[in-house]
């Protein structure tokens, strides 16, 4: 139901994103999905990666912040209206969405990563409404 | 113009002589009216009368700050409660704060002082006076203020926080010579330039104290201002401003040596070092009924001179400071310890994290950035998160020490770890080079 989202502090400084890729790259850890929220002065990678657990303990050893976080990742067709709707029937179960992005996976179709004050909840409504969420095995 | 001649031009015999007489006086009052240096003297097996002249002073024990926080509020006093006519006290953000206390003739000694500072910077009784120190528990504001009324100028408590209004004064009144801090008067520079009233301004000198300040900002608050510009120094728990302060020719700080007796020791050994070698400053004061201070360990580090000055003066003079023993900071006129700093990132989650303090200045402003490692028990996956924990330690900093500080969240192991205090600093001001 969940999948297993690597964050990763950075410093808003040059090379750091390339020194994280590389730990990754180095100990044979695939990269599913790549996404980078900043401020001015610091940055989070949030990554999908083929083997999440191992990621944090060799980041961890090469000294970087890193944590694992329960998300969900859905699935929703190309369509027009079909985000407004997903969200839509989310909010209204009074759930508030933490943070969302796009997930670069996946064929035709648009792919979000999301995290919500209640993702078991948000889960159910997924289901209900029949959206398909991406399970931990579909990307290891 | 020299304030005091019979005084500041003392021959060095003279001075010796007077302050033998006077220190012998002081141990001998400390020692019968205050318990608390009684005991201290008792316990090195020392009595008055073994204190007669200045050579002697090494045989007495050391005041520290720590002596001050036992003593606090008023353990110290010298006279009866009732013959104390005021009191100041500093900020006091690391623990107790330190006391002044003073009689009638304590705060008149005191205008004395700073009169005798103010007439070298050239100020007599035609001259419009600014003060822009802060009044109140702070020495600055009615330290300043009592030593320009003494001189007969006419004062105009401006006190701080309001540079529209100042600037109104200071250009409605005609005003000759501003007392404030250094980086402050900077700031009133910018502003003057900014709202071009440069030359509406009839300031002829300033009188600047209260934190370290550098060559290059004497010299840009000269250019800019076109005034002179001179160095107050003092401390509360001495006295406030006007211990000593530097003449036109701006070769160290002259101290009143009739009232105060510096020494320069090697802070490791406490012993005396050769004459002009650098240690810290300790002072005592000599003629201070309220709260007399002996042998006071003011932990700056600098060195004395004795010969004549040019400008006429014998007192001795403090020369440039070197830093301090202790690993405290004065930014934003404010002392600050890293020991207060750690103990506010303690209030986050009770364990104290890795950091960096680093001050700067910026335009002429102090600055202060605080880093803090973003431990894994810190880390949130929303920038939200991250924001709320910056936020959390700049609130826990303003009520530790009273400043807003930058916080800056950085990678692990990116600052230097280690077990001294000072490593936990960087001071890119360069103040003491
Ligand atoms: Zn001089």
């Amino acid at each position: 139901m969940f999948v297993k989202q690597l964050s990763i502090f950075l410093e808003n400084r040059a090379g750091r994103l390339d020194d994280a890729l590389k730990i990754l790259k180095d100990n044979g850890i695939n990269i599913i999905s790549l996404s980078l929220a900043d401020t001015s002065d610091f940055g989070l990678l949030r990554l999908l990666v083929s083997d999440p657990e191992k990621a944090k303990q060799v980041l961890k050893e090469r000294r970087f912040s890193a944590q694992l976080a329960d998300i969900l990742a859905i699935r929703i067709p190309h369509t027009p209206g079909s985000l407004s709707g997903v969200l839509g029937s989310v909010t209204a179960a009074g759930i508030n969405i933490e943070y969302m992005y796009t997930l670069s996976v996946g064929g035709g179709d648009a792919n979000l990563a999301l995290k919500t004050s209640d993702q078991e909840r948000t889960a159910e409504i997924f289901k209900e409404q029949g959206i398909h969420t991406y399970s931990q095995e579909e990307f290891s | 113009m020299i304030w005091n001649e019979s005084k500041e031009c003392m021959p060095r015999e003279d001075i010796i002589a007077l302050q033998g007489a006077r220190l012998k006086k002081q141990v001998d009052r400390v020692y019968h009216n205050v318990e608390y240096y009684r005991k201290k003297m008792q316990e090195v097996g020392l009595e008055p009368g073994d204190i007669q002249s200045i050579e002697d002073v090494e045989k007495l024990p050391f005041t520290t700050n720590e002596d001050l926080a036992k003593a606090y509020p008023l353990g110290l006093l010298a006279v009866p409660r009732s013959e104390i006519v005021r009191i100041h006290a500093t900020s006091g953000t690391t623990g107790k704060p330190k006391i002044g206390a003073y009689t009638r003739r304590d705060i008149d000694i005191w205008s004395e002082g700073v009169a005798r500072c103010l007439a070298m910077s050239g100020v007599t009784r035609d001259d419009i006076v600014i003060v822009s120190y802060g009044y109140g528990l702070f020495t600055g504001g009615l330290g300043a203020h009592y030593g320009a009324e003494k001189i007969g100028a006419m004062v105009i408590p401006v006190s701080t926080g309001n540079t529209t209004k100042l600037i109104n004064m200071l250009i409605d009144f005609g005003a000759t010579a501003i007392a404030c801090t250094p980086s402050y008067l900077l700031h009133i520079a910018e502003t003057l330039e900014k709202e071009n009233l440069m030359d509406k301004v009839k300031l002829k000198c300033c009188i600047c104290g209260a934190e370290p300040w550098t060559e290059e900002m004497r010299t840009q608050i000269e250019k800019r201002l076109n005034i002179k510009a001179f160095d107050i120094y003092g401390l509360t728990e001495m006295m406030g401003p006007g211990v000593a302060s530097d003449c036109e020719y701006h070769a160290g700080l002259h101290v009143w040596e009739d009232h105060f007796l510096p020494e320069i020791i090697d802070p490791a050994t406490g012993k005396h070092v050769p004459e002009g070698e650098s240690g810290e400053l300790v002072m005592t004061t000599l003629t201070k009924e309220g709260l007399p201070l002996i042998r006071y360990r003011t932990r700056d580090l600098t060195s004395l001179k004795y010969e004549k000055c040019e400008c006429g003066r014998t007192m001795a003079r403090i020369q440039r400071f070197k830093g301090r023993t202790d690993d405290m900071l004065i930014t934003k006129g404010v002392n600050v310890f890293p020991t207060q700093v750690e103990a506010a990132l303690l209030t986050i989650d009770g364990t104290t994290p890795h950091y960096m303090m680093i001050v700067d200045r910026v335009d002429n402003q102090d600055t202060l950035e605080v880093q803090l490692e973003v431990e894994e028990r810190f880390f949130s996956d929303e920038i939200r998160g991250l924001e709320e924990l910056a936020g959390k330690v700049r609130g826990a900093l303003k009520t530790a020490i009273g400043l807003n500080a930058k916080v800056k969240l950085v990678e692990p192991d990116t600052l230097e770890h280690s077990q001294g205090k000072s490593k936990h600093v960087i001071d890119k001001r360069k103040l003491y080079e």
